[in-house]
């Protein structure tokens, strides 16, 4: 199982905060295309690749990243902080 | 290094923390500090009020590793990083980045580092509230990316 984190306007556009999977996919990309996969909101917000950051176990991280049971995933869009 | 991090919604005493950066540290030849604050414009339009979301534990990480790097990169004394987070209004400090080190030179250079890569790098999101009680998430600039870039040239 893997838990999921939406943040800020991801979290909006989504209608969800945090989500737990059980089927862990091999890496970050997997677990993209799998929520892009659900249409609708999921795929428009998924398919920007630019505009969706992720984090592993709250590190940032890229496509490539592979990913194990237990892991935290957070999306969010490029950060506004300072 | 003696360090401070901290992320709070209660208001930030910028006069005090920049105190505290040196106090009672006779090593301190020099601070620079730099005061983020909320202004009442933002792209031609009035903002009453703000509201700024984190990522609890990621925040904490990826600013420990900012102030990791400027240590590495400068000798400094201390440095105290505070951010807000939750409703903030015109004229509130946002953010505080304050370094004492030795010598100025040091000092001023890892300020600036510090707040470019805070600007990138640590998951903040600030929502804006305009007139007629609308909202919007403010977008993010490509010219703090180009701030970051240049620091990477220089490394």
């Amino acid at each position: 199982m893997i838990r999921i984190l939406y943040f800020a306007s991801l979290r909006e556009r989504l209608g969800c905060a945090e989500e737990a999977l059980q089927d862990v996919p091999s890496t970050l990309a997997g677990l993209r295309a799998q929520l892009a996969a659900r249409g609708g909101a999921w795929v428009e917000v998924f398919a920007d690749e630019q505009r969706v950051l992720a984090a592993v176990n709250q590190e940032m991280a890229v496509a490539g990243q592979t990913l194990q049971a237990g892991d935290e995933v957070g999306f969010f869009p490029p950060v506004t902080g300072g | 290094m003696d360090v401070e991090i901290r992320v709070q919604e209660t208001a930030l005493d910028a006069v005090a923390e920049v105190a505290s950066v040196y106090a009672g540290n006779s090593s301190v030849g020099g601070v620079v500090s730099f005061i983020g604050l909320m202004r009442d414009m933002n792209q031609g339009d009035e903002v009453a009020s703000m509201t700024l979301e984190h990522y609890p534990g990621m925040t904490e990480k990826a600013l420990a590793a900012i102030v990791q790097e400027a240590g590495q990169r400068w000798e400094l004394e201390s440095v105290r990083l505070i951010h807000r987070v939750g409703e903030i209004l015109p004229q509130d400090p946002i953010v505080l980045v304050a370094v004492a080190s030795a010598h100025r030179g040091e000092a001023f250079r890892a300020c600036e580092f510090m707040i470019d890569y805070l600007k990138t790098r640590a998951p903040f999101w600030k929502r804006e509230q305009i007139a007629d009680g609308q909202t919007r998430w403010v977008e993010a600039r490509g010219s703090d990316d180009e701030a970051v870039s240049a620091w990477e040239k220089k490394s």
